[in-house]
């Protein structure tokens, strides 16, 4: 496969930071562009900002969750981007989560009430809670500390947190939308792919 | 018989800042009574209404798709000319109405109301439009019938939401004999003396302004008396976040939203919540049909 071939050497030269670079100046454009009411942020900034931050969050979600079938299925390794995606999910449903919390229901009150009333919320803020760690242990002190085993179980919670993530935007939309369920269906297929890829190694093993 | 509501609500209303201070200081007392009085003097606040593009480029319209600029973006698809409305049901001249048989002799007034969304969002509006007793009388309800169904038009290669299967259609929506019968509730067809733009529901719609938006149907092409409750479309898609009566009212909760507050619209990244009105603040003149009735029963 010489298209992977080739990627995998444009990567050994291109480095993973400008991603914080161009994550940074996303969010901070967005918020700009909120501010001043501009496109379509002219009549509810608080609600479409709130909106561009949370898909922006999933989609990235998502797209750390293809690292490792790519690279198992079809050898392509862009490992070395996957913490920098990883941080950046969490930088990114951190700012949906400030719009909501001190934009939108602005008091902390009513974050709890919300959070304890309604599903949606209680899920997305799980999903949130669960990145906490995630993003904490992404760097290479706790990888050490933790231990290579324990360092990868812990950050299983991915799964857990897409799944949530997913439900959270499907359960909040009205009526039949396709892109919610689709997102949905995204991340449920690149976790199925995981599973099967691990039976198929349990059964090598045990043939072995 | 038309003016028979008259309109309090006018841009240059502005509460009188004696009235402010007294409810700032009746507020801090925190007394049930106080609220109520706050009520009162709440109903004559905000009354700037929207400008046209915020009113005409933030819509609910799911025929058109389900973002709130889809409507603007895709409505200009909806054939409005030529327009008819069937009448049917327990009615004694039913029948297919051009829309200039159904606006004939009616008296287009400019009513300014509050406009308030089960999302938790509300605008001002200034509708033009008549009132929906007149041409309920002129069509002449029969004896028995109890409540007036309406349905938007279902137009599938010019609505994009249509096509997709985004909801069932037509949308349906209804209201009850007297609630259609009160002098607040119009038939719009302008916002700013200019016709209704196509995602504010052109060619006419219905205005209730006491309950949440989604019960002011748009495009309308049906119109049926009959003698029992009428289905109607969030209703019967989810009945526990979705009443028949849907009346706007801060204490009942929603599942998805909490109706003890609202962002007006226009305000800005930092615009604040205010408190929600009572029957969207036409207690006065509303609560007197619901009187006896529990509305947390009856959302």
């Amino acid at each position: 496969m010489d298209f992977v071939r080739t990627i995998n050497q444009a990567t050994r030269k291109l480095p993973a930071w400008p991603i914080y670079i161009v994550a940074a100046v996303y969010v901070g454009w967005q918020f700009w562009l909120a501010l001043n009411q501009s496109g379509r942020y002219l009549v509810e900034p608080i609600n479409e900002l709130e909106r561009e931050y949370g898909e922006t969050a999933l989609l990235l979600l998502i797209a750390g969750l293809t690292v490792t079938p790519l690279r198992n299925w079809f050898g392509l390794n862009l490992i070395k981007y996957r913490r920098a995606i990883g941080i950046t999910t969490f930088f990114l449903v951190l700012a949906h989560f400030l719009v909501w919390a001190v934009l939108d229901v602005q008091s902390v009150g009513r974050v709890w009430q919300e959070t304890v009333k309604r599903p949606y919320v209680t899920v997305g803020m799980a999903a949130f809670v669960l990145l906490i760690p995630l993003a904490l242990t992404s760097n290479n002190l706790s990888i050490r500390k933790l231990g290579a085993a324990g360092w990868r179980r812990l950050h299983r919670l991915t799964y857990p947190a897409a799944i949530l993530a997913g439900l959270h935007y499907l359960w909040l939309v009205k009526g039949f939308q396709i892109d919610a369920i689709v997102y949905l269906a995204v991340i449920l297929a690149l976790l199925m792919v995981r599973f099967l890829r691990s039976r198929v190694r349990d059964r090598r093993e045990q043939a072995g | 018989m038309a003016n028979r509501w008259t309109n309090d609500l006018t841009a240059d209303d502005v509460t009188p800042k004696q009235a402010f201070l007294n409810r700032r200081h009746i507020l801090a007392g925190g007394a049930g009574l106080g609220a109520l009085a706050a009520t009162g003097a709440r109903a004559q606040d905000a009354l700037e209404p929207n400008t046209l593009e915020e009113i005409t480029t933030y819509n609910n319209f799911y025929e058109f798709g389900t973002g709130k600029s889809d409507p603007a973006n895709n409505a200009h698809a909806l054939q409005i000319d030529p327009w008819t409305i069937t009448v049917d049901g327990m009615v004694d001249n039913p029948g297919e109405y051009s829309l200039a048989e159904v606006l004939d002799g009616m008296t287009i007034e400019d009513r300014l109301y509050r406009f308030r969304c089960v999302e938790a969002w509300s605008m001002v509006i200034p509708w033009n439009g008549f009132e929906l007793a007149d041409l309920l009388n002129r069509v002449g309800v029969q004896d028995g019938a109890s409540h007036v169904a309406f349905q938007t038009v279902v137009q599938p290669d010019n609505m994009i939401g249509v096509r997709r299967g985004v909801l069932e259609f037509p949308y349906m929506e209804g209201l009850r004999l007297d609630e259609a019968m009160h002098p607040l509730t119009i038939m719009a067809t302008g916002i700013y003396g200019e016709p209704l733009a196509n995602q504010s529901g052109a060619p006419i719609r219905l205005v209730v302004p006491w309950k949440y938006g989604f019960k002011s149907i748009k495009s309308i092409d049906r119109i049926t008396l009959m003698d029992k409750m009428p289905a109607t479309t969030w209703n019967g898609i989810n009945p526990r976040e979705y009443g028949f009566y849907s009346n706007v009212n801060p204490e009942v909760d929603h599942p998805r939203w909490s109706q003890a507050t609202e962002r007006r619209i226009g305000g800005g990244l930092f615009n604040s919540r205010q408190d929600t009105l009572m029957f969207n603040g036409y207690g006065d003149d509303v609560a007197d049909l619901y009187a006896g009735m529990d509305l947390a029963e009856n959302y």
